[in-house]
């Protein structure tokens, strides 16, 4: 009998740091060799190659390796592969693995996402950013108003909250509170010390309503995820875990034409494709570039209806890793680095086999979901070990 | 803001927009066929995909959507604080614009504010800025 599902199996990850000396691509290689590893297949089993968003030449530290070079650098023999950012946001690259490997064409896929952005920012000599005398496509109604990053685009989504549905900055704390205490048990993140909610409070304002400690911050390192064909599982060693379901959405690609964040309509599809339900999910990964879209992935997903999200995370017991629904156990984006989605669908992986040691979910997780997106692309995912 | 802002790079479909102001006039782009606003403006309407499109004059007024203010310098010339803005343009359903609320203290801006357009020259672009009205 055949399998036409798609699992994640081998998943690895680098050294995770700011201004890193290690060549990007030898941190793409480095977390290739830990999924080849964890799953037992060598390079000459892997026939794909799935990435987001690929080269950016531009920009080099946002994306400094593309999929055409890590096939070409490793010697892999692809009969698939894929790179882009014109996709649902960046787990979309593992949507697109797993819709190759059921249609047949590739067995097993690397997935990875290489950012150096901390590197680049301090070695501008090595990673120059190129200068532009006017801005064009999406920027230029932003940038000429000085609207220059996604804090300011995300800020405006949150202040709505903050004023139609009376969101506090001591609700929106727990994103940021809860992803610092996971970080301090995961020895590979990025920022490893607790934050307290008097720091938080007293923070500078980057946009209101979010302050330094929404944001997270640009991080040096590769995180790869194995997308495997379901028949092709008896040549991995290590416990599969299925995607069981996968959403993503754009309608503008735009931060300021649509009404709402992308989330929105991708979380309510991704339940239209299984028959888990939201109770049935044992810990969630939400992307949290900036905290507040942790807040609407809740919402999105239906842990609690639009505008509770502030509510439902209140006093942060209910997203401990403890709590009834563990939150970014890993640290999320704010504690753990700026892994850029990936990490999110690394992380449920690593509870769902039960490998998280001291952040460990209690009581043997099934089901996790991972998300990626915060703006006008999104993607979920949900995964279960069977 | 003294320091100057990063510009667009006008071309064919999106001059109108940026230039209205030289006429003290905000343009949005306007299908003939349907009556949908385009924004940004595209040679297609995203409504029923007529080709019959063409700027059109708007009263230039509109409601504050939503908005933040802007602390950080992302880079050093930047003076800050102030205010970004999503505002839903009176008589053009759907379309918003990101702009700066000006000519107030930021503490003054709230969603709901009724503002009025107000156009600050740089270079050949007359950037579509926004005043609160009292």
């Amino acid at each position: 009998m055949t399998n036409g599902d798609a699992y994640i199996t081998g998943i690895g990850q680098s050294q995770v740091g700011m201004k890193l000396t290690r060549h990007p691509l030898l941190l793409t290689l480095d977390a290739v060799r830990e999924a080849l590893a964890e799953a037992n297949l060598g390079i000459d089993q892997i026939d794909g190659v799935s990435t987001y968003p690929g080269r950016t030449p531009g920009l080099l530290g946002f994306s400094p390796v593309g999929a055409d070079e890590l096939v070409d650098a490793l010697g892999i023999k692809a009969t698939w592969y894929a790179g882009g950012a014109e996709i649902t946001s960046q787990l979309g690259a593992v949507v697109a693995a797993a819709a190759a490997v059921r249609c047949g064409l590739a067995r097993h896929v690397i997935c990875f996402r290489t950012v150096y952005e901390a590197a680049a920012l301090a070695r501008p000599d090595e990673y120059p950013v190129p200068r532009r005398d006017r801005v064009d496509g999406t920027s230029q109604w932003t940038a000429p108003f000085n609207a220059l990053s996604a804090a300011t685009w995300t800020a405006q989504y949150a202040m709505r909250h903050v004023k139609r549905y009376g969101l506090t900055r001591e609700q929106l704390a727990q994103i940021a509170l809860t992803g610092r205490a996971n970080a301090a048990l995961n020895p590979r993140a990025l920022v490893r010390e607790p934050l307290t909610m008097d720091e938080y409070l007293s923070a500078r304002m980057i946009s209101s309503p979010l302050c330094l400690y929404d944001c997270d911050r640009y991080t040096d390192a590769s995180t790869v995820l194995i997308v495997s064909a379901g028949d092709a599982l008896d040549e991995v060693s290590c416990t599969p875990i299925r995607i069981a379901a996968m959403a993503g959405s754009v309608d503008r690609l735009s931060w300021d034409q649509a009404e709402w964040m992308a989330c929105y309509p991708t979380g309510i599809d991704l339940w239209k494709h299984t028959d888990y339900k939201p109770s049935d999910v044992d810990t969630a990964q939400l992307y949290d570039g900036f905290s507040f879209q942790a807040v609407a992935w809740l919402e999105a997903l239906g842990f609690c209806d639009i505008g509770e999200g502030g509510r439902f995370i209140e006093g942060g017991k209910r997203i401990a890793l403890d709590g009834e629904l563990p939150l970014n156990t890993f640290g999320g984006q704010i504690g753990a680095g700026r892994l850029h989605g990936f990490g999110f669908a690394h992380e449920a992986v690593v509870q769902l086999r039960g490998k998280g040691e001291a952040r460990q979910v209690a009581g043997d997780p099934r089901v996790a979901v991972c998300t990626s997106g915060g703006g006008p692309l999104a993607t979920a995912l949900l995964l279960a070990r069977d | 803001m003294a320091a100057p802002r990063p510009l667009p790079r006008l071309d064919a479909t999106n001059r109108a927009f940026w230039t209205g102001g030289a006429e003290q006039e905000l343009r949005l782009m306007h299908c003939r066929d349907c009556d949908a606003f385009i924004h940004p403006p595209r040679p297609v309407c995203r409504n029923c995909l007529s080709e019959n499109v063409a700027p059109r004059t708007v009263a230039g007024t509109g409601v504050v959507d939503t908005f933040t203010v802007n602390y950080q310098k992302w880079h050093p010339a930047m003076e800050v604080p102030f205010v970004i803005a999503r505002v839903a343009v009176d008589g053009a359903p759907g379309v918003y614009l990101t702009t700066n609320i000006v000519g107030c203290p930021v503490e003054a801006v709230d969603i709901g504010d009724r503002v009025r357009v107000v156009f600050e020259r740089q270079d050949d672009v007359y950037l579509p800025l926004f005043e609160k009205i009292d």
